[in-house]
């Protein structure tokens, strides 16, 4: 099983896209044969993968943009991500 | 259906029936379609367009081999410049190295590299094509390191289902994101090679087990889809996403199908894309409504709790086995043809039982029926 640290940079790798889906709504994440439905909470946490600010600074920012507790905010999103790098849909800054 | 049907997700894009190799599982037709029928890039640009407006995301381009076509380049630009998700689904043999920087510089997402076989005896013999298993090794180093997501694919059957741990293998050596495992399916060039590569029971079983432990082992390492052999299965593969539910395949000369074998459903009549919209056919066409649903299910199916889970199976396969397209998929053990399959598999690989253990016979001494590239 994938393990994100705090101190990780969690990134789309090349081939994974995230993109909005006009025909159906919402946004979708676009990989290897795999189209993810994603839900408005997945979509805010994967828009914050930019490939430089690591997970702790992701979570902090999402908690003051929701004004949620960022250890609720972090867990969720650390499962999410966990589970996406099982699928070898995010990956981990070298 | 009266409803309008949710739009496709994916489309497969069969760009030509040429090939270099001629692998004797082969999914094209027995009729292929001449190099003089194929749509022009222009005519593609137009139905990646459709298809892109239609809600389509992802497209597979697909063949024979699409590199048999010089004007691959702009017909991956013009996927890219209609919002679609570009897979590459290739053999390898035909590609350079300025050509793969060529399409990625285009915006190509991802690239199938096909293997048959995981060492170069097997390989080149079973596609007909010497040398062949090189250049793919060549080919996947390239791909490698122009950082282009890399899945291998591999067609298993009686002569390879053994070596699946070698496979897996290979496909992390060759630095493949994805693994794609998919046993052989007796349409079109493979139904004719049926005795030569239907693989025992004894192999499927070991091989599901194998594949559940390398994805346990190789989880966030190699993401390993498998398309499992249902011959001796209870239940049939909810084939194709269903039927008209979530893709549609171009053939290279434009016409429309469900799947690429659905021209074997003799009675169904396809509008090519060349005289009708995609989003006209998608909608409207009696052989995309055929199937469409659960309204068109017979008994067992109609009753089934599984309706939706499965959609019935396979059309193909219960217009072959259970001699109507409307029956159930006769992998399925509430169908009366249940049974059907696993005589049919037992039977062909009953002569090799006899003489000898199944696989382990020299590859070159196989009687393979290959398709005719001339």
């Amino acid at each position: 099983m994938s393990a994100l640290k705090d101190s990780d940079v969690p990134l789309l790798p090349r081939g994974v896209r995230l993109r909005e889906d006009a025909a159906r709504g919402g946004w979708v994440l676009l990989a290897p044969e795999r189209v993810l439905t994603l839900d408005p909470i997945a979509v805010a946490v994967l828009r914050e993968l930019d490939g430089e600010r690591d997970f702790a600074a992701i979570t902090a920012a999402l908690a003051a943009a929701y004004a949620a507790p960022q250890e609720v905010i972090a867990k969720d999103a650390r499962a999410f991500l966990e589970d996406l790098m099982d699928k070898r849909m995010v990956e981990v800054a070298p | 259906m009266s409803q309008i049907p949710p739009p496709p997700s994916a489309m497969l894009a069969e760009l030509t029936h040429r090939c270099p190799l001629s692998c004797p599982y082969c999914s094209n037709p027995l009729e292929l379609t001449a190099r003089e029928a194929e749509l022009s890039a222009p005519q593609w640009a137009e139905v990646f367009t459709q298809a892109g407006a239609l809600g389509v995301l992802q497209v597979h381009l697909s063949g024979g081999e699409p590199l048999a076509r010089r004007d691959l380049p702009d017909l991956v630009s013009a996927a890219v410049a209609a919002g679609l998700y570009t897979n590459l689904i290739t053999s390898g043999i035909g590609l350079t190295e300025a050509r793969l920087k060529d399409l990625a510089g285009r915006g190509l997402d991802h690239i199938q590299l096909s293997i048959q076989g995981p060492n170069a005896q097997i390989a080149d013999r079973v596609g007909g094509y010497k040398g062949g298993y090189d250049k793919k090794m060549e080919v996947a180093g390239w791909i490698a390191a122009e950082g282009i997501p890399l899945t291998v694919n591999a067609v298993m059957h009686r002569h390879n289902l053994d070596r699946l741990e070698e496979v897996f293998a290979l496909a992390l050596r060759l630095g493949a994101r994805r693994l794609e495992v998919a046993t052989v399916q007796f349409h079109g060039w493979a139904a004719r090679n049926k005795a030569a590569l239907m693989p025992t029971r004894a192999q499927v079983e070991a091989a599901n087990r194998s594949v559940a432990a390398a994805r346990e082992r190789l989880k966030g390492r190699l993401v390993i889809d498998y398309v499992p052999a249902d011959y001796y299965a209870r239940f049939p593969k909810p084939c194709m996403g269903g039927w008209g539910r979530v893709g549609l395949v171009v053939t290279p000369d434009g016409t429309v199908m469900p799947c690429h074998a659905a021209h074997t459903i003799p009675h169904l009549r396809f509008e090519n894309a060349k005289d009708t919209p995609l989003a006209q056919i998608w909608t409207g066409s009696p052989a995309f409504n055929a199937y469409r649903g659960t309204d068109w299910m017979r008994e067992p199916c109609r009753s089934c709790d599984r309706r939706e889970v499965d959609f019935g199976g396979c059309r193909c396969q219960a217009m072959a086995f259970a001699g109507a397209a409307e029956e159930a998929d006769p992998v399925c053990e509430k169908s009366p043809h249940h049974g059907v399959m696993a005589a049919m598999a037992e039977a062909s690989v009953a002569p090799e039982l006899e003489g000898g253990s199944p696989g382990g016979g020299a590859i070159d001494d196989v009687a393979f029926t290959y398709r005719d590239n001339a």
